[in-house]
């Protein structure tokens, strides 16, 4: 192949039953670039990925890759891996029961004498991640870090498999600002030693950080292959989602707040669960969006918990509306009106052999009880009602939610908690892996249920996101509740200083 | 073809192929297997034999089910539990003689015992697994093993006789209908158990469970509390199948009743194409499954294979339907298909 073209996909046609994922769909991939593959949720970019990867078989088409004679056909990872094509998937796809190290070298194991080479693997695998800036222990089983450490691990593999094209889809959602800018000096590594990168993202500033090339999908075909300098955000957007619009714009009204300072729903005094968060103390009101900001693994998610019993307090007191509550399990905490969007969502939201409808009502079931049967017409226009409020994409009410795109399984969580109506919401990273229209939509709607009355916490790694939707910051740092920010104090440099540790909070 | 394709893709398509298989194997192998005849008032021939001794495997198939889906692991105690129960049931009856020809109790009472019993014993497996979190291999090996030995404490190592006509009737006829009770208490427990399942939630419930536990605690499942209740509910089933057992025989033979029947039971949910890795699940998969081996039991009795031979061909056939019915040989199938045609057009 000639310009240093490293691989071409031409004509891809992707069928699934009810679905087209892909129609006559090209992509070409330089070496030495970073590729952006952009488009709104169920675009057809993870599909794009597997059909390229051996994951799923596609109808038609073509794909060839430098080095290889004629058209190829990858009927598997191994495969693909063996022609110099090297992926992380949108869902970390590790094992959580391996160590860390074994989870670097599954499936090429350093030997000795035909035995694995403990030593060895653990002493490379130290090496990977030093290199990384991730300093863990190796032996321990993987499911004793959080997934942005699982993330950068599943990375740290697929980099160590030198490979001509290196993929990764969304690999940066679960990331914070520090740990995003460890990857991009790993991709322009990379990127200089003549790698190309495909790189899917819903984050604009990545793309216009890293990437030199920009191809946009729209509902499976292709828009249009663009350079970067030549495609300005609102531009990218409007290819995106076949309309103008604009993502930045203020969502919040000024100077309206919908706070009922007099209104307390949540009263947390001492709580705490040892290992994770340090006691804290907390008091959310009506009408209120409470973000929670902090390093990745400085107890963001660890507090929600403690107050929903996802972790059980195993100190201190907690009253909701006023009234004492001892939440041992997450029924009592849902009981008392409280409804919690959990961060991981393969392992702790979805069920993914069930149908998008039994995924929707499932909170709210559990709420009413096993002999409170929702008829079968009220599941149904609840999962209507929500399919239509978030936009979700799915062939049926029927279809498995694992088929789903995975900013559409999303969706379909937040719609589970929605229609319990709780009175106090909590959403831990609930724009993850959503395209930038629903993003703002989800803002949208948050900030419209807290002026019904609803008290939101919400975490996510995204400032910017927490400044457009919060009306108060707790602030938190190694486990420990560390401070506040009222609303005036809310920008960019007051944030980022609390967290760090300066002077504030 | 698209109807085909609807037909094809329908969950109970494949076993309900696989039973029409053995079937189709009884019918070229014995002429006279769809032949009933009336006798005595009663219905005879091979298809009534095959649903009435399937009866005790739906059973346990039912309770084995709903196990495996909520916690992807087997209870292989079902047939030791089921020989307990009939064992205590013999002994209320007889008042602890070797053989009677009276009751020694009231009859309700023996029924009551024994399921009770099953419940008793099935609580303690679901204790074990979801509470104490052990392994359901392990945790139902204990019953596994000490079941028949309990039994055998009781009856005292010895066989009890229970020789009273109303003993017989749940394992034969009652006076009047034309077919054998089991037929009749298997198909009862099958209609409760999915009416429990489809008009209350426990059905979405399990599933829910089995699939992702995690995710169903953070929903307000209580995952222990259903995990138990499928065990409990299966120890129930054992019950149930160990009074028609021992009424079959009008006796407890506590080292040989239900023998292997947990076997059967496990093989009979994967034959209705349920996974045995839990979540979703098809009761009338495991039905259709259970009416299935025991038709093949039936065939190679009928042709006369020794009994100590069946074990052979059973497994035989059962390798023939799981490859059927497993997505990777499919898939093989397909890219096969894909190979040769593309060497056609080529040539
Ligand atoms: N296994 C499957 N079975 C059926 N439909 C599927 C399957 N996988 C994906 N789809 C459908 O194909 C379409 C494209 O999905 P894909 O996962 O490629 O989207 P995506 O662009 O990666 O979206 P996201 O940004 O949400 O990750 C979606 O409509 C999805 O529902
Ligand atoms: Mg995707």
């Amino acid at each position: 192949m000639d310009n240093g073209v490293v691989l071409t996909m031409r004509h891809i046609d992707k069928n699934f039953p009810g679905v087209v994922a892909l129609s006559n769909v090209d992509f070409t991939l330089r070496a030495g670039e970073v590729h952006a593959l952009m488009g709104e949720n169920g675009a057809g970019k993870s599909t794009l990925i597997k059909v390229l990867t051996g994951v799923e078989e596609f109808e038609s088409g073509e794909i060839r890759i430098e080095g290889r004679e004629g058209a190829i056909i990858n009927r598997s990872p191994q495969e693909a891996q063996a022609n110099g094509i090297s992926t992380v998937y949108q869902e970390v796809n590790l094992c959580p029961n391996l160590s860390v190290a074994e989870n670097l070298f599954i499936g090429r194991e350093p030997k000795k004498a035909g035995l694995i080479d403990w030593k060895t693997m653990n002493k490379k695998s130290k090496e990977i991640l030093d290199n990384l800036d991730i300093h863990i222990d190796v032996t321990r089983t993987l499911d004793n870090y959080s997934i942005a450490i699982q993330q950068m691990i599943a990375i740290a593999r697929a980099v160590d498999m030198s490979a001509k094209v290196l993929i990764l889809d969304e690999p940066t959602s679960s990331l914070d600002d520090g740990e995003v800018e460890k990857l991009f000096v790993l991709m322009r590594k990379l990127k200089d030693q003549g790698v190309g990168i495909i790189f899917v993202t819903h984050f604009l500033e990545q793309v216009y950080e890293i990437c030199d090339r920009i191809t946009v999908l729209r509902n499976g075909t292709l828009v249009g292959e663009y350079e970067v300098e030549n495609l300005p955000r609102v531009q990218l957007v409007a290819k995106m989602m076949g309309k103008d619009f604009d993502d930045l714009a203020a969502i919040k009204k000024e100077g309206v707040s919908t706070v009922k300072k007099d209104q307390v729903v949540i009263d947390a005094k001492g709580l705490s669960h040892t290992g994770t968060i340090k006691p804290f103390d907390i008091e959310i009101h009506r009408g209120e969006v409470i973000g929670l900001t902090g390093l990745l693994g400085s107890g963001r998610s660890e507090l929600a918990r403690a107050i929903y019993g996802a972790d059980k307090a195993d100190k201190g007191e907690l009253k909701v509306n006023g009234k004492k509550l001892l939440v041992g399990a997450p029924i009592d905490a849902m009981m008392a009106g409280m409804g919690y969007l959990p961060e991981n969502r393969k392992e702790e939201g979805i069920i993914a052999d069930l149908s998008v409808r039994e995924n929707i009502i499932i909170a709210l079931q559990a709420k009413r009880g096993m002999f409170k049967l929702l008829s079968r017409k009220e599941q149904e226009e609840f999962t209507d009602k929500y399919i239509d409020m978030l936009q979700i994409k799915t062939a049926d009410r029927e279809t498995p939610i694992k088929q789903l795109s995975g900013g559409n399984q999303q969706k379909v969580i937040l719609g589970r908690w929605l229609l319990t109506n709780p009175d106090f919401l909590i959403l831990d990273e609930p724009t993850r892996g959503i395209d930038i229209g629903t993003k703002t939509e989800i803002q949208k709607l948050v900030l419209k249920f807290a002026a019904e009355g609803m008290a939101v916490m919400f975490i996510s790694s995204e400032i910017e996101e927490m400044i457009r939707t919060c009306s108060r910051m707790a602030v938190l740092r190694d486990g420990m509740k560390v401070g506040e920010l009222e609303e005036n104090e809310l920008n960019q440099v007051n944030i980022m200083q609390a967290i760090a540790g300066g002077d504030k909070g | 073809m698209n109807k085909l394709k609807k037909i094809t893709s329908y969950r109970l398509f494949l076993p309900l192929v696989c039973l029409a298989f053995v079937l189709l194997l009884n019918v070229i192998k014995t002429p006279s297997f769809f032949q009933i005849s009336v006798n005595n008032g009663v219905l005879y021939g091979y298809v009534i034999d095959v649903i009435n001794r399937a009866s005790e495997l739906v059973i346990l198939a039912v309770g084995m089910t709903l196990v495996v889906a909520a916690s992807g692991g087997t209870d292989i105690s079902v047939g030791a539990v089921s020989a307990l129960s009939g064992a205590v049931c013999c002994c209320v009856l007889s008042g602890g003689e070797q053989s009677t020809n009276e009751y020694h109790a009231p009859y309700i009472l023996g029924v009551l015992v024994a399921v009770l019993v099953g419940l008793v014993c099935g609580a303690w497996n679901g204790f074990l697994v979801a509470k104490m979190r052990i392994q359901p291999m392990v945790a139902t090996l204990i019953l596994f093993t000490a079941g028949r030995g309990i039994a055998q404490l009781i009856t005292d190592g010895q066989m009890i006789y229970v020789r009273v006509e109303h003993f017989k009737q749940l394992g034969a006829f009652i006076k009047g209908i034309p077919l054998p009770t089991p037929v009749f208490v298997a198909v009862i427990v099958v209609i409760l158990t999915t009416l429990l399942l489809k008009k209350t939630a426990l059905g979405l419930y399990i599933e829910t469970v089995g699939i992702n536990a995690k995710a169903a605690r953070l929903v307000g499942l209580n995952s222990v509390m259903i995990q138990f209740l499928t065990y409990a509910f299966c120890g129930l089933c054992s019950g149930i199948a160990g009074l028609i057992i021992t009424s079959r025989v009008y006796s407890i033979d506590a080292n040989n009743a239900g023998l292997n029947m947990e076997l059967d039971a496990i093989l009979a949910v994967a034959l209705g194409g349920n996974s045995l890795g839990g979540g979703k699940f098809s009761l009338l998969g495991s039905v259709i499954g259970a009416y299935t081996i025991q038709a093949l039991t039936t065939t190679l009795y009928a042709m006369s294979v020794p009994a100590d031979q069946i074990p052979v061909y059973k497994a035989i056939v059962v390798v023939i339907i799981v490859s059927l019915q497993s997505p990777e040989l499919m898939r093989m199938w397909k890219n096969f298909k894909n190979r040769i045609g593309a060497g056609k057009k080529v040539a």
